[in-house]
């Protein structure tokens, strides 16, 4: 597992990471949020040991960074920031270069183990190809490639998925749920819908400081859109009729209208609250023609904002 | 598991091969080929100087290199800054030192390979006379030693700077900052108050003063010491910057 204990980084007058601590068990994929500048590629790169922490201590499997640095890099596959690799070098010059590092000397092995990524990674057209010819999209599969060319035990991936097309970032998605359960994932994005689809559990930063911990389902119910319900009905309806009724209810906090003639509405319960079940009973006596209706599990992006705000 | 000199040849190969992965190595050696031909040849006019040796070749060396290996040099740190790549390689399982000798090893051969090829003008001196070519191995040796020397100056101003003209002018500075230390205009000015003591210091510093005694054959230890100590400290100077500097 890893341990992150009161992490701080200060560049000159600036404290970019201010005393942050977490663990992070092995199976787990951590999702690392926060907005552009609040410090999440700094704490990416004092983990893979590439910054010094001020203040502070990461241990990899009872490994520090700092006294056993090539231990923990062993252990750890990574993809900075905007993948950079050797452009001059083919991606199979680049891909036998990083396996040999990691330490596979024989000849053989090295080619299996690149057979291996370039499989997994589609990158078999492009293999004797300079990385500095190829698209976005390759040069993004080839820095990940590289990343999982020892199978690590962590893997720490710096906005994997950055300038890729929709199916590339479905790939890629796919890719970090297929690895298998006993490892560690980090992933820094600010794609929320990412969060949802591949992460166990993520971590908002902003500022420099942690500002929430937990699985997306967690997150999501610290939305005010959680167990929120939309209704839409036929025009029909009295223009404010919908409007009165609804927000009426005992249940019912606030009534959002998305439409001009107030008939499609969005219900925000008070907190803790559930009213799907009696909005659809008063729809049904009021024998309103209903176009759809449907309870919100929460909005991540609505809690990303408030949460990153508040501490800005 | 591979060992310290394992990872160090890793880095050696990575860096040769990028090299000459791009035009840059042929264009070197093109130019460092056709300058020392012009030099040796229409310049000095080893013809017509009627001796069978190798000295205004050689003396021109530095003033070769003043220019030429900074711009071999400058790459070396600026480069992976720019794109990034010293993250990625930085925090593949190698140890720094490894990866700062690492890059001035290949580019130190790389330079020994442009010097391999001026072979054809020691034959020339060869088939015309009989030269002492005990006195050309040292020569050499010295040229190479002092490529080394500006290589490793080159490689710690690549490495306080992700721009790499920065680099190259800095690196040219420097380097001829230890060309002239040796020069009576220098000396003369430091007599007039600086202690004797100074004096010695400073003279013992030029790359100059050194490589004269070489070409002349004179294969002395200390001057071989002075040249592996200067590119041992500029090497150190790098990796301490490299570790203090890593982010931007």
């Amino acid at each position: 597992m890893i341990k992150i204990k009161n992490l701080s980084k200060r560049f000159d007058d600036f404290l970019a990471v201010k005393k942050i601590t977490f663990d992070i068990q092995p199976g787990e994929v951590l999702g690392f949020l926060g907005p552009n500048g609040a410090g999440k590629s700094t704490t990416m790169k004092m983990i893979t040991g590439f910054l010094t922490p001020t203040e502070g201590s990461v241990e990899l499997f009872g490994h520090s960074i700092d006294k056993e640095a090539l231990a923990v890099k062993k252990m750890i596959g990574y993809l900075p920031e905007g993948a950079p690799c050797y452009g001059d070098m083919t991606v199979h010059a680049f891909l036998s270069f990083i396996a040999e590092v990691r330490g596979f000397t024989v000849l053989a092995q090295r080619e299996e183990r690149i057979e291996r990524v370039v499989t997994q990674l589609e990158l078999k057209k492009v293999l004797h190809r300079p990385v500095d010819d190829l698209s976005k999209g390759f040069k993004r599969r080839v820095g990940l490639a590289q990343a999982i060319i020892h199978d690590p035990q962590v893997l720490i991936l710096d906005e994997p998925t950055d300038g890729l097309d929709p199916n590339q970032k479905h790939q890629v998605r796919e890719l970090i749920k297929n690895l298998s359960k006993d490892k560690i994932v980090i992933i820094s994005t600010h794609i929320l819908e990412e969060v949802a689809a591949v992460c166990t559990r993520a971590v908002i930063i902003a500022n420099g400081t942690l500002v929430a911990d937990g699985t997306p389902e967690y997150l999501e119910s610290q939305s005010k859109y959680h167990n929120a319900v939309t209704v839409e009905v036929e025009a029909p309806v009295a223009q404010n009729a919908l409007y009165d009724t609804l927000s009426q209810l005992a249940g019912v906090e606030e009534v959002e209208t998305l439409n001009d003639t107030a008939t499609h509405l969005t219900l925000i319960p008070k907190e803790g609250q559930e009213i799907f079940e009696e909005v659809g009973q008063l729809i049904k006596e009021k024998a309103w023609p209903i176009k759809q209706l449907y309870v919100e599990r929460g909005r991540l992006d609505e809690v990303f904002r408030r949460m990153t705000q508040e501490v800005a | 598991m591979t060992g310290s000199m394992g990872m160090t040849n890793i880095i050696v190969k990575r860096e040769l091969a990028s090299y000459f992965s791009t035009p840059l190595a042929y264009v070197f050696i093109v130019i460092f080929l056709m300058l020392n031909g012009v030099f040796t040849f229409f310049l000095v006019r080893l013809y017509e100087r009627g001796q069978a040796d190798l000295l205004p070749f050689f003396n021109f060396h530095p003033w070769l290199y003043l220019f030429l290996v900074p711009a071999i040099a400058m790459r070396l740190w600026a480069e992976e800054r720019k794109t990034g790549s010293i993250e990625l390689l930085l925090t593949l399982p190698v140890r720094l030192r490894e990866v700062v000798l690492g890059k001035f090893l290949a580019a130190w051969f790389f330079t020994g390979i442009a010097l391999a090829l001026t072979f054809p003008i020691w034959l020339t001196v060869n088939y015309l006379g009989e030269p002492d070519n005990g006195v050309i191995l040292a020569s050499y040796l010295g040229s190479w030693l002092m490529a080394g020397s500006f290589l490793a100056i080159g490689s710690c101003m690549s490495a306080l700077t992700s721009n790499q003209v920065i680099a190259f002018i800095l690196s040219v500075v420097t380097c001829f900052l230890f060309i002239v230390t040796g020069f009576p205009m220098v000396l003369d000015w430091l007599t007039d108050w600086a202690p004797l003591v100074v004096i010695d210091a400073v003279a013992s510093l030029s790359l100059m003063s050194h490589f004269q005694s070489i070409s002349k054959g004179v294969l002395d230890l200390r001057d071989i010491l002075y040249y592996l100590t200067m590119i041992g400290s500029w090497l150190l100077a790098t990796a301490i910057i490299i570790d203090m500097k890593k982010a931007n």
